[in-house]
C-alpha cells in the first residue's frame, strides 16, 4: 500500500508538471539584426515618376502621363561573393508608385557576409496563382487579380497619352498570365556595382530604378495608336514582358 | 482504519492529479467545433483533386461558410447571396433560370451551374476560367451582372456583426475578417456539398433492398455506349471541355476559348455531371432546355456544325424511343434526394 502511495504521489508531481507553462520570460530585444534594405525607385528614363501632371514621351514619340503603377516582385534571394544564396522566405512584393512604404523592402535576419548579387521574379510564381486564397500582398484586395481567369496582375500601368484610341485616350496595360506561350514571369539577375556587406551593425541599402519607358522601348517599340489597352493574358502581355524583363537597374548600393 | 486512511490518500490523490493535471488551456478551445474533420471520400470514388488543403477542415469553418453562402450582404445592393443562384432544392443550381439574374435584375448569359462534388473539379466555371475552389467565390461577387460588390465592401459590413467576429474567431482562432478567410471558409462549406446517396450510388455499394429495374439497367447499358466517354463514373464528368454542338446564338459565348484564346477550344464548355438531373434544369451552358427529352433531341438531330462539335458527336447519338425512355430512367437514378434534402446544407434562419 506504501508503495502504491509512492507511486501515485510521484504520478501526481509529473502531472503537475504537464500544467500551463508560464508565460517565457520577455527576451531582451536585439539591438541589431543583420538585414538589407531595397529601395525601388520608379523612373521614366532618366526623369523620376511623376503621377498624373508629368508628361513624357516613349520611344515611339507618343506623349503620355502615368496614373497608377505597380508591380509584384517575388521570390528575392541574394548571392553572397562565395555564390551561396539566401532566398527570402514567402517573399512575396507588392510595389506600388502611390505608396512611399511599398518601395522600400526589409529583408530581415539575412546571415552576415558580403552580398555581391540579387535575383527576383518580376511577378507571381506559377505556384501561388493556383493554390487558392491567399494574403498579404497577394491578397486579391489590392486589385491585382483576374477574377474570372484566375491569375496574379504581375506588373500594371494606367495613365493617357493624346495618341490612344480609346476615349478618353486611356492607356491600361495589365500584365498577367503564368503559363503557356503567354508566360509574362521574368527572372530578374543584377549583380551589384559595389559589395553590399552585411553586418550585424551595418545596415545596407540596395537602391533599384525600375524604368518604365522599357515596357514601350526593346525589342517590341509600342506605338498607342496601335496598342493602349491589354487587360488579359495574351501575346500582347508576353510583348510587353519582354520589353520590361531588363527595366530594372541598380542605381547604388550604400 | 490504516485502509480507510490509504483509500482517503489514495482518492484525494487521484483527485488532485485530475484537478491539477493538464487542465485545457483556456485560450485553446478543444471542443468539436474547431476539431479537424477529415473529409469522406465515397467508396469506390477517385481522389478529390482539392482535399482542404491549407485550410483545416472543421465544423466552424463550415458553419461560417454556409452562413456566408446564404448573406445577401455579399452582394452590393444586400440581395444577392451565393444562395440565390444556387439553391439546395435545385440540386445548387438556380431552378426555373435558363440564366443567373443578378444585382439590379441583371442578366448573365450563362446557366448557374449545379454546385456538388465540387472537390472533384480541376477548374470551375463554365469555361474553367478559375483554377482553385477558394478562388471561385471572388468571381460572381465581382461580377456586375451578379452580386457586384467589392470585397473591401464585404469585409466592412461583416466586421459591423458581432455574430460574424466570433463566428471568424472559432473557425480561425481570432476575430480577423480578410478575403483569405472568407473564401476558405466558402471552400469548406461548398466542398462538403457531396452527392454520393442516388439509387446509382447505393446500388453500386450493394446497399441491402436496393435494385435497378431491368428498364434502369438497360439505360446503363445504352449510357455506357452511348454518354460514358464523356459523361464519365462515378462522378458523371471527366471534367474536360467539349463542344456538344449547340447552335450559336446571337450572344456567339465563345466558351473555352474565351480563357485560352485558343481558336480550337471555340464553343467548347466544361462537360457537366449527369448526377441530379431531375433537379437542375434548365440544362446546357445557357439553360436552352427545360427538359431531357429537348437535350435528347438535340443530341439525336441538332448538332451544328457551326460550333465546332466533337467528333464523336458526328452523326449524333440515335435512339429508339423505346431506348430512350430505358436512358431517362436510368439518368433517374443519379437523383439524390438525401443531398437536396441534407439538413446540414440549408440556410440556417
Amino acid at each position: 500500500m506504501k508503495y502504491s502511495i509512492y507511486a501515485l504521489l510521484a504520478l501526481f508531481l509529473i502531472n503537475i508538471g504537464c500544467r500551463k507553462k508560464d508565460d517565457p520570460v520577455t527576451q531582451t530585444p536585439v539591438t541589431t539584426i543583420p538585414q538589407i534594405n531595397i529601395i525601388f525607385k520608379n523612373t521614366v528614363d532618366n526623369k523620376p515618376l511623376g503621377l498624373n501632371n508629368t508628361k513624357y514621351q516613349n520611344a515611339n514619340g507618343d506623349t503620355f502621363t502615368v496614373s497608377s503603377y505597380q508591380y509584384y516582385i517575388s521570390n528575392i534571394s541574394l548571392f553572397k561573393d562565395d555564390g551561396s544564396e539566401y532566398k527570402e522566405s514567402d517573399s512575396y512584393h507588392l510595389i506600388n508608385e502611390s505608396s512611399a512604404t511599398s518601395k522600400q523592402l526589409t529583408i530581415k535576419n539575412i546571415p552576415t557576409g558580403d552580398y555581391v548579387k540579387i535575383r527576383f521574379l518580376i511577378g507571381v510564381d506559377s505556384l501561388r496563382n493556383v493554390s487558392g486564397a491567399q494574403t498579404g500582398a497577394l491578397d486579391p484586395i489590392n486589385g491585382m487579380f483576374w477574377t474570372w481567369n484566375t491569375g496574379y496582375i504581375m506588373a500594371r500601368m494606367e495613365g493617357s497619352s493624346p495618341q490612344a484610341g480609346i476615349y478618353p485616350n486611356n492607356l491600361g496595360f495589365h500584365i498577367g498570365g503564368f503559363e503557356g506561350p503567354n508566360n509574362v514571369l521574368r527572372w530578374v539577375t543584377l549583380q551589384l556595382p559595389s559589395k553590399a556587406i552585411v553586418t550585424n551593425s551595418n545596415n545596407t541599402s540596395i537602391y533599384i530604378n525600375s524604368n518604365l519607358a522599357e515596357w514601350f522601348k526593346t525589342p517590341l517599340t509600342i506605338n498607342f495608336s496601335n496598342i493602349s489597352s491589354i487587360t488579359s493574358s495574351s501575346y500582347g502581355a508576353k510583348m510587353i514582358a519582354d520589353n520590361y524583363a531588363d527595366m530594372f537597374s541598380i542605381d547604388h548600393v550604400e | 482504519m490504516k485502509r480507510l486512511f490509504s483509500i482517503s490518500v489514495f482518492a484525494l490523490m487521484v483527485l488532485l492529479t485530475f484537478f491539477y493535471a493538464c487542465k485545457p488551456d483556456p485560450q485553446l478551445d478543444f471542443t468539436t467545433k474547431t476539431a479537424p474533420i477529415s473529409f469522406p471520400i465515397p467508396q469506390g470514388w477517385p481522389k478529390p483533386f482539392y482535399n482542404f488543403e491549407n485550410n483545416t477542415l472543421t465544423s466552424s469553418g463550415f458553419e461560417l461558410g454556409r452562413k456566408l453562402f446564404y448573406d445577401q450582404r455579399l452582394s452590393r445592393d444586400n440581395t444577392i447571396s451565393c444562395g440565390s443562384c444556387h439553391q439546395q432544392f435545385a440540386g445548387f443550381a438556380q431552378a426555373d433560370h435558363a440564366v443567373s439574374h443578378g444585382v439590379d435584375d441583371k442578366l448573365g448569359v450563362r446557366n448557374s451551374p449545379a454546385l456538388f462534388n465540387m472537390n472533384w473539379h480541376t477548374s470551375f466555371f463554365w469555361d474553367g476560367g478559375v483554377n482553385h475552389i477558394e478562388s471561385q467565390p471572388i468571381n460572381p461577387i465581382k461580377n456586375p451582372v451578379e452580386m457586384d460588390e467589392s470585397i473591401d465592401n464585404i469585409i466592412v459590413k461583416l466586421n459591423a456583426d458581432a455574430t460574424y467576429r466570433s463566428m471568424f474567431k472559432s473557425a480561425f482562432g481570432d476575430e480577423t475578417i480578410n478575403s483569405q478567410r472568407i473564401f476558405k471558409a466558402l471552400a469548406q462549406f461548398m466542398g462538403m456539398l457531396v452527392s454520393s446517396n442516388s439509387k446509382y450510388d447505393k446500388y453500386k455499394r450493394s446497399e441491402a433492398g436496393i435494385t435497378m429495374t431491368t428498364q434502369e439497367l438497360n439505360g446503363y447499358d445504352i449510357y455506357k455506349s452511348k454518354c460514358s466517354n464523356c459523361h464519365t463514373e462515378p462522378l458523371f464528368t471527366d471534367y474536360s471541355f467539349k463542344s456538344n454542338g449547340l447552335p450559336l446564338t446571337v450572344i456567339k459565348d465563345s466558351g473555352r476559348a474565351h480563357i485560352t484564346l485558343n481558336p480550337a477550344d471555340l464553343y467548347k464548355f466544361k462537360i457537366p455531371s449527369l448526377r441530379n438531373l431531375k433537379y437542375t434544369g434548365p440544362y446546357m451552358h445557357d439553360g436552352r432546355f427545360n427538359t431531357l427529352d429537348e437535350v435528347l433531341n438535340h443530341y439525336a438531330t441538332g448538332i451544328s456544325a457551326s460550333s465546332n462539335p466533337d467528333a464523336q458527336l458526328a452523326g449524333g447519338i440515335q435512339l429508339t424511343t423505346q431506348q430512350r425512355a430505358d436512358l431517362i430512367a436510368f439518368l433517374n437514378t443519379l437523383n439524390d434526394e438525401e443531398f437536396i434534402k441534407d439538413e446540414r446544407f440549408k440556410e440556417v434562419k
